[in-house]
């Protein structure tokens, strides 16, 4: 796959949704879907992407799409899958689909865990998309669990006695791993081969597997609309949002900067974060936090 | 004559049913229904997809995502696991997906109990669902079958009432219908659009704004209205099947009743009786059963009960700070609160006795003030 081969392949995401500009879903979902030569039935949470793109009496979808509600992505699309199951039991459905569930991080770290672990667990065959803007968005930039510490959101504002989000972001690879599932990658827009040939695995996984992808929100990370996928590359750059994937029970690193960036470098670019620029301590501990995290992923990775 | 609980009752009728995709999850006193329904499974006797779920939430959602792809889809459940659905129950109505569920009734928390009483349904009168409410097993199982066929013409989903432990768990003797009869009677399930269906792909739970909700939300309602008359199409057809006729309310020794008492579900077995011993000593009383409840009849209400000079209504469920379920649509119906009176009993399982029936009778004809609560202590 090269990038002429990805943007001429068949799109399901029509153009005309509304999104704000700089948004980072619309070239996921995109480039995800474009992965499978098979029908998709999308199952989508409650969040920036499905309100944008199914206000009636529009659709932006080119393929079979429900919205349920915000927690529940991952149980609508088992029964989804269940459906198409029994069908095919009966000879009635001979088509191989592919069945697709996508959440915010709100929708997948917060409200919607407990519905994908319990899919996850029973072995549904999907693919789990979030899209990680590290915040309810669509709500107006409030806190989620995926909020990285030291972000300043309208629920954990900066001031005179705070420096924004207190706690680190949870770890949701780890999460989806534990429940001992074939496929699991990070993956992030400035990159869309990479993102492209993890979604091809996801859907070629026997099983549930998932994707969490980083997505840029000018709106939440105060950042300019011209500089999402700059911003995203920084992200991997700087080590923050590193690149790789567990495949049947190994983990390989798909991007390792030849100098890391050090994360102000991330931060400059977001308002979100202006805060911290002067915070000295702050940024020496986030920083090690980084550091440390990516330490422990190498090893994962080099674990034969 | 079969004996089965009222649960072996919903789980045999699902069995016929045979629905493509069954979502579940365990509560007390709905799970004999589900561990039934599981041995049907393992034994092969179904070819339902079983999707054993994390939470009551997760089974409703499951049993939406299959009904919008376009299967017949079912789950059961009681009380907590009601209360936790509640917010798919909207989606199930306002997508208009005919997803079938029995409800065994029971308490809902705080304080925690197990037993019976209707605040779980009555909890979810006002969110589009179809609700049936049924005496003995026998009305489980004819009922599970006629809110289906309802349920699938006027495209709105539909629960299944049955008392806790009073129906769910208690050997009665019912009559079962042939395979092939509930075959022929539900038929094929042919949805207009479905997520299966690539030729037409559709988006199923838009966003609505103040431009479409409204009209949405007017259509689910006119829908819900027709269901009366559906209803008795619905009735009509397994009345020539089964020979068993059914109606929105049964009256029962109503024609010449002075006096009328108001009821659904399993106290109308104990209500007859009384009304049976007192008709003995001449009194002129009758019952009015509802089994519809959603849509409510309100004019087979009026019909039945126009005549009758007093009448006490009897909830299972509290409306806290107004009249409760029961009450007020039997008030909606008459338009004349005046010779309507209200009584609340049994919740959380406790015992009705036929002599407290017999005092709700007596204060009627003597036109005294009802006690709010029968069977409370001070």
């Amino acid at each position: 796959m090269n990038f002429k081969e990805l943007a001429m392949a068949s799109n399901k995401l029509a153009s005309g949704h509304r999104s704000c500009a700089g948004c980072g879903f619309p070239s996921i979902v995109r480039t995800v879907m474009k992965a499978t030569k098979k029908q998709i039935i999308v199952s989508c949470a409650t969040g920036c992407l499905e309100v944008t793109t199914t206000i009636y009496p529009y659709t932006s979808w080119l393929t079979p799409f429900i919205h349920n509600a915000f927690e529940n992505a991952s149980a609508t699309i088992s029964g989804v899958e269940a459906a198409y199951k029994a069908l095919k039991k009966k000879g009635k459905l001979r088509k191989d689909v592919k069945f697709l569930a996508i959440g915010g991080d709100g929708g997948t770290y917060d409200i919607g865990l407990q519905s994908l672990s319990g899919a996850l667990e029973r072995g549904q065959n999907f693919v789990y998309l979030c899209y990680d803007n590290e915040a309810y968005m669509n709500t107006g930039v409030q806190r989620s669990s995926a909020t990285p510490r030291g972000a300043n959101t309208t629920t954990t504002p900066a001031g005179k006695a705070s420096f924004g989000k207190l706690e680190w972001k949870k770890e949701l690879m780890q999460i989806a791993i534990a429940h001992g599932i074939n496929y699991a990658a990070q993956a992030s827009p400035h990159n869309l081969i990479d993102l492209y040939n993890k979604a091809e695995k996801a859907f070629n996984t026997k099983g549930p597997s998932i994707l969490v992808v980083l997505s840029p929100c000018p709106l939440g990370w105060k950042s300019n609309t011209n500089m999402s996928v700059q911003i995203a590359k920084l992200a991997a750059e700087t080590n923050f949002w590193p690149l790789y994937e567990y495949e049947n029970g190994k983990y390989v690193l798909n991007y390792e900067p030849a100098k890391r960036k050090p994360i102000i470098e991330f931060f400059k670019t977001q308002g979100r974060f202006k805060h911290l620029l002067k915070n000295k301590k702050l940024l020496e501990e986030i920083q090690g936090k980084v550091d440390e995290k990516w330490s422990k992923l190498k090893k994962l990775c080099e674990e034969k | 004559m079969t004996e089965l609980t009222g649960a072996q009752a919903a789980s045999f009728a699902m069995k016929q049913i045979n629905p493509e995709v069954v979502s579940a999850f365990p509560i007390t006193p709905q799970t004999e229904i589900m561990m039934d329904f599981a041995q049907f499974v393992a034994d092969g006797d179904v070819n339902t997809e079983f999707v054993l779920v994390e939470s009551e939430h997760s089974a409703m959602s499951s049993a939406v995502g299959a009904s919008a792809a376009g299967v017949r889809s079912m789950t059961a459940t009681s009380s907590a696991g009601l209360a936790l659905m509640f917010e798919i129950l909207g989606v199930a109505s306002g997508s208009r997906l005919p997803v079938v569920m029995n409800v065994v009734n029971r308490a809902l928390s705080a304080p925690i109990n197990i037993h019976c009483d209707h605040s779980d349904s009555m909890d979810c009168r006002d969110i589009g669902w179809i609700q049936l409410y049924s005496e003995d097993a026998q009305e489980v199982y004819d009922n599970t079958f006629i809110g289906l066929k309802l349920a699938e013409r006027v495209k709105l989903p539909a629960m299944i009432m049955q008392d806790g432990f009073i129906n769910s768990h208690c050997l009665q003797n019912i009559k079962l219908l042939k395979d092939a009869e509930i075959k022929n009677f539900i038929g094929k399930f042919k949805p207009k659009q479905s997520l299966l269906n690539f030729k037409k792909p559709v988006t199923i739970g838009p966003l609505e704004l103040f431009d479409y909700y409204f009209e949405t939300k007017r259509q689910e309602s006119e829908a819900m209205i027709s269901a009366l008359e559906d209803y008795k199409i619905v009735c009509k057809s397994f009345e020539k099947m089964s020979s068993r006729k059914y109606s929105a309310v049964e009256k029962y020794k109503l024609k010449d009743a002075d006096y009328a008492i108001v009821a659904l579900n399993s106290v109308c077995g104990a209500v007859k009786d009384v009304v049976d011993e007192l008709r003995i000593n001449g009194e002129k009383v009758g019952l009015l059963k509802i089994r519809l409840f959603r849509p409510f009849p309100y004019d087979d209400v009026l019909n039945a009960l126009k005549h009758c000079k007093r009448i006490t209504v009897m909830d299972r469920s509290e409306s806290f700070g107004a009249n409760p379920p029961i009450m007020s649509e039997v008030v909606n119906s008459l338009k004349n609160a005046k010779k309507i009176n209200s009584v609340i009993f049994g919740l959380g399982g406790r015992e009705i006795f036929e002599d407290d029936i017999k005092n709700i009778y007596y204060n009627m004809i003597k036109n005294k003030k009802q006690e709010r609560y029968v069977g409370c202590r001070e």
